[in-house]
């Protein structure tokens, strides 16, 4: 306090102590409330549009990841599904997720009614939370983390998932699914009543991503010819160039994932806070790439491009529910053991007959549930039993609703292509063209 | 006339072209392929799970040449494309019957 007294010029106030002191405390809270308001808002939307990257992230990497018989389809599940969960988000997820004091069923279920944003040029008397944000940014901010929750499904279930059974469950992720676990925990629901830590999301976006991508692999079936004679057929992706570019987006978009779900950019804590969660988020990144490398230098004498991808992304998802308190060393090692969870987990999946096309349960599901246990480690607010309540209870839920959807649409209306189609390849059974159709059939 | 189909190592394509069409040689015609001879392929590893390469990438080149040439063009290539390791390659000759080029019609020899 005293170089900042000693910078301002002489005033009648800065006389004893007594004044001085008060002087000080104003000084510290001076920040005016409108701007928390607006850098509160600004923070949140522009880590909506880093997190919104991450869509290209998630196409770029789960189309080079498939054959290239099957990219175009890739493609189009990816924007087709981020629409959906925009859509259903804003028809129904959003209210559910955050229903303020209006639940249905208290700390259990949201309401029901579409995502109304606060009318055009608001003054301050008129904001719904002054002292946090707009609506618009939460609103934003949110609904780009429900859209990445159902982007985690799509990867899993490539290469023989028809377009508008996927679809057909994205709807009910996003707008029920997804919000009414989120709402236990981030909407004020008896998760975080019960003290459940979970910063960004390791369980409450990438678990449920990975819960429900596991039940759909379970109900969906492997692809055909992947588990013959009791081996494992390799099936390797058409475009590494494009799957490492996608995991690079995807760890730009993180930053704002991560970041931004400080939720608030209005005092210096925060600035550093927000800094520190950018630095420990890479940290994660990569410790996950580093474990990776080794391990798949040791286990198969050559390390694997894919499984080093996976395993920048397995250190970011496990890094997401605690990426404030932890030292940037200890952030690596945390996102380290996430890579060798996945190095671990890929073949373990394959053993089971588990199709797991890019990896996504191994980076989503297991290191999302050791990013939430790893939080006791850092966060002395945190308890080992209350992480593993709230891992359970969404676990549960997710595993079980998820696997109902899937039986049901598969019951209804069939999940798979034909065995045709899946060898002639998705793009042209379902969509009739190719990815890269100047190109010999590779 | 001859058709010479040769299977080559793809990185001795641009030297073998050099070298016949320094001896005369006016035309030829490449594919990329995969193939195996006593050259096996090898198992890689992709996720875990391992995979049989049974098939190695080759370049086959066509060219007809008059017969007074062909072996010289057969030896040429042989020398150029030779590395002494396994998967060097074959050279088949094969007699042609008739040629015509497309745009004054010239026949046999003529049309080379």
């Amino acid at each position: 306090m005293a170089p900042v007294l000693a910078a301002l010029p002489s005033t009648g106030l800065a006389q004893g102590t007594d004044a001085a002191a008060e002087l000080a405390g104003a000084i510290a809270v001076a920040v005016p409330t409108d701007l928390v308001f607006i850098m509160n808002s600004f923070i949140m939307l522009i880590g909506g549009f880093l997190v919104f990257w991450m869509a290209a992230g998630f196409a770029m990497l789960e189309t080079g990841l498939v054959r290239s018989k099957n990219a175009a389809m890739q493609l189009t599940k990816n924007v087709s599904l981020f629409a959906t969960a925009c859509f259903m988000y804003y028809l129904v997820g959003y209210s559910v997720m955050y229903p303020g004091d209006a639940w249905l069923i208290d700390g259990v279920f949201g309401r029901l009614g579409t995502a109304v944003l606060e009318a055009v040029g608001i003054g301050a008397g008129a904001a719904d939370d002054y002292g946090y944000a707009s609506t618009s940014s939460d609103f934003f901010f949110q609904v780009m983390f429900c859209a990445t929750t159902a982007s985690i499904v799509s990867g899993t279930l490539a290469e023989r998932i028809r377009l508008w059974p996927f679809l057909a469950f994205s709807v009910v992720l996003t707008a029920l699914i997804y919000p009414i676990q989120a709402s236990w925990h981030w909407g004020g629901g008896f998760l975080e009543a019960a003290g459940f830590s979970d910063f960004a999301g390791s369980t409450t976006v990438h678990s449920v991503g990975g819960w429900a991508a596991l039940t759909g692999a379970i109900i969906l079936g492997p692809r055909l010819g992947r588990y013959k004679d009791g081996k494992v057929v390799a099936m390797p992706g058409s475009n590494l160039p494009l799957a490492t570019l996608g995991t690079f987006i995807l760890w730009l978009g993180w930053f704002g994932f991560n970041g931004a779900s400080q939720l608030s950019l209005s005092s210096v804590g925060d600035a550093a806070d927000v800094g520190r969660i950018f630095a420990n988020t890479n940290a994660g990144a990569a410790g996950g790439v580093l474990a990776a490398l080794i391990l798949t230098q040791l286990i198969y004498r050559k390390v694997d491009l894919t499984m080093v991808l996976n395993g920048a992304l397995a250190g970011l998802v496990s890094v997401t529910a605690e990426p404030l308190t932890p030292s940037l060393g200890a952030a690596t090692l945390i996102g380290g053991v996430g890579g060798a969870i996945v190095v671990l987990a890929v073949p373990l999946l394959d053993r089971l007959k588990i199709d797991d096309v890019v990896g996504a349960v191994p980076v989503h599901l297991f290191a999302g549930i050791w990013g939430t246990i790893a939080v006791v480690f850092t966060n002395s607010a945190a308890s080992l039993g209350t992480q593993l309540y709230g891992i359970v209870a969404v676990g549960a839920f997710v595993a079980i609703t998820s696997g109902a959807v899937w039986l049901a649409i598969r019951a209804v209306i069939g999940l798979r292509v034909t065995g045709e189609i899946e060898i002639d390849g998705l793009d042209k059974g379902e969509l009739g063209m190719e990815a890269y159709p100047d190109f010999t059939k590779g | 006339m001859k058709l010479i189909i040769a299977t080559i190592r793809p990185f001795k394509l641009e030297e073998v072209r050099a070298a016949l069409t320094s001896i005369g040689v006016r035309g030829m015609m490449v594919a990329e392929i995969r193939g195996f001879g006593t050259q096996s392929g090898h198992t890689e590893i992709y996720r875990g799970a391992e995979y049989a390469v049974n098939f190695v990438p080759k370049v086959r080149l066509e060219t007809v040449v008059p017969d007074a040439m062909a072996d010289q063009a057969v030896e040429t290539i042989r020398k150029i494309v030779r590395t002494g390791k396994i998967g060097d390659g074959k050279i088949f000759v094969l007699d042609v019957g008739a040629a015509v080029r497309v745009r004054t019609g010239e026949t046999g020899e003529d049309a080379l």
